[in-house]
């Protein structure tokens, strides 16, 4: 493919998740088709409908200094560790870029509940004097991209996209902005979530948005199958570096893909619900094919944001074959890491880089009897196993409660 | 007791700011030398008044520069 001075490229990778403490073993798991779904063993989830949970495979504090941990949420502590494997990968760090030319982007879709939650425990039980004089900080929306633009120096500019579950996917599209307006030299750009307590359960299951396949943890998330009864929320972290390719080229970096355009609409239509046709979703992904300068022909493989939710899958699945057809080779990868919320955007981002780099589509798990919608029946949809294919251009869809749809174009070198 | 109040401190400063208990001597500036930030302080007051069962108002915490400036409080009002 042409290449242009405001072309962006992929530096650098790093993740915590469900599968792995770094994106190396997360990948590896998620080829191997291992789940990160387990069954919460506490004995608040008793009365709980749904029990289920995609846990960090690490935990975070072991990683961290112990008196840094302790000042930062858990949706910052792991946004740091994700940001922090990123930025070594990039070398950025060691290429002697101005800081003044260093950008942040770190989306969340709800930020610190743990510490609001913990915090307001303390609050009840010995009254505000005990209440942490860190509970501000950690609980800020914008904390985990401020956490992660001390980590690497950043003075260009820290910024928060909160667009719910498409707030890492955001990020990536801020970050692909800032660069095209020559507003910064690096961006590191991401989405974290860690909100795994009973407030945030006790809310997504009143939506009834989640699986209560209880018994069955690993074989709850399944994406576009016809048993599919909601999404397993899970908690971690993706970061990725993005920077122009010239510059990149001069300073000699590795570059793992190019990011070649993005897309953003809002449906328009309810706050929760999304478009049951996929339009403002279709939308999104026509207009980011358009700003790659590529035509739907030329997408070879969807991530999709498919989060194993009735409505959801159904109406992304008339989005992805209206905005590129029939012959894109789909997965959803949330089948096996859960549904990271404003992380999942930046994790799937990083499995698309990381398909279009090894070329190789990860398989959906649990999609044992495809659902007979004709939109998921007409596409082609990863299934037992990983394919090899050859891929050049690829599509990583995002969604956030609000009618927030984002999409990201991805392409080899 | 005023080597009792300083271990109890340095234990204090270790567990809320990381800082090193040999290097909690009496000398030493709170934020000049031992990297200790205003928030950090207000946990430290909390934990001293926990510990020594002597409340730090607000106005005084202001006026606790040195670990020997805390010693000295906390003998004065125990």
């Amino acid at each position: 493919m042409s290449t242009s001075v405001d072309d962006v490229v992929v530096t650098g990778l790093g993740a915590t998740t469900p599968l792995g403490g770094d994106v190396a073993s997360t990948w590896d798991a998620l080829l191997a088709g291992r789940s990160g779904v387990s069954r919460i063993t506490d004995d608040w989830v008793k009365e709980f409908p749904a029990q289920l949970v995609a846990r960090l495979a690490e935990d975070p504090v072991a990683r961290l200094d112990r008196v840094r941990a302790r000042r930062l949420d858990r949706s910052q502590q792991v946004a740091v560790i994700a940001a922090e494997e990123a930025w070594q990968d990039s070398g950025a760090g060691d290429a002697g870029v101005d800081p003044l030319r260093i950008a942040v982007v770190f989306g969340t879709g709800i930020g610190g509940a743990l510490t609001l939650l913990g915090q307001d425990d303390v609050l009840e039980e010995k009254g505000p004097k005990r209440v942490s004089p860190f509970t501000i900080p950690m609980l800020m929306p914008n904390g985990p991209a401020a956490a992660v633009g001390l980590a690497v120096g950043a003075k260009g500019g820290v910024h928060a996209p909160v667009s719910a579950c498409a707030s890492g996917a955001e990020a990536i599209r801020w970050g692909l902005d800032l660069l095209r307006f020559d507003r910064a030299d690096v961006v590191l750009v991401g989405g974290t979530e860690a909100c795994v307590h009973p407030l945030p359960m006790a809310g997504f299951a009143a939506m009834r948005a989640m699986s209560t396949r209880n018994d069955e943890p690993e074989r709850a998330s399944r994406p576009f199958d016809k048993a599919r009864d909601g999404f397993v929320l899970g908690e971690g972290a993706a970061a990725i570096v993005l920077e122009r390719a010239d510059a990149a080229k001069a300073r000699g970096a590795r570059v793992h893909a190019r990011l070649a355009g993005a897309g953003g609409t809002a449906d328009g239509y309810d706050l929760v619900a999304p478009h049951p046709e996929g339009e403002g979703a279709g939308r999104a992904i026509a207009a980011a094919i358009r700003d790659a300068g590529l035509t739907p022909a030329d997408i070879a493989h969807v991530n999709a944001h498919a989060t194993s939710t009735p409505v959801g899958d159904t109406a992304e699945a008339a989005a992805i074959r209206g905005a590129i057809g029939e012959h894109v080779v789909v997965t959803a990868t949330k089948s096996q890491t859960g549904h990271l919320l404003g992380a999942a955007g930046a994790l799937e981002s990083v499995f698309t880089i990381l398909a279009l780099r090894e070329q190789i589509v990860p398989a959906t798990a649990n999609l044992d009897d495809p659902d007979d919608d004709a939109a998921v029946q007409a596409l082609d949809i990863v299934r037992r196993e990983p394919r090899r294919m050859t891929l050049s251009a690829a599509v990583n869809d995002s969604f956030g409660f609000g009618g927030h749809n984002i999409a990201l174009v991805f392409t080899t070198v | 007791m005023s080597e009792d109040i300083q271990t109890g401190l340095a234990e204090i400063l270790e567990e809320v700011a990381g800082v090193a208990p040999a290097d909690a001597t009496p000398e030493k500036s709170f934020t000049e030398d031992l990297d200790v930030d205003s928030l950090s302080m207000v946990e430290i007051a909390t934990a001293v008044e926990d510990k020594f069962g002597v409340a730090i108002p607000d106005d005084e915490l202001g006026n606790i520069k040195t670990v020997g400036d805390a010693i000295s409080f906390i003998q004065k009002n125990q």
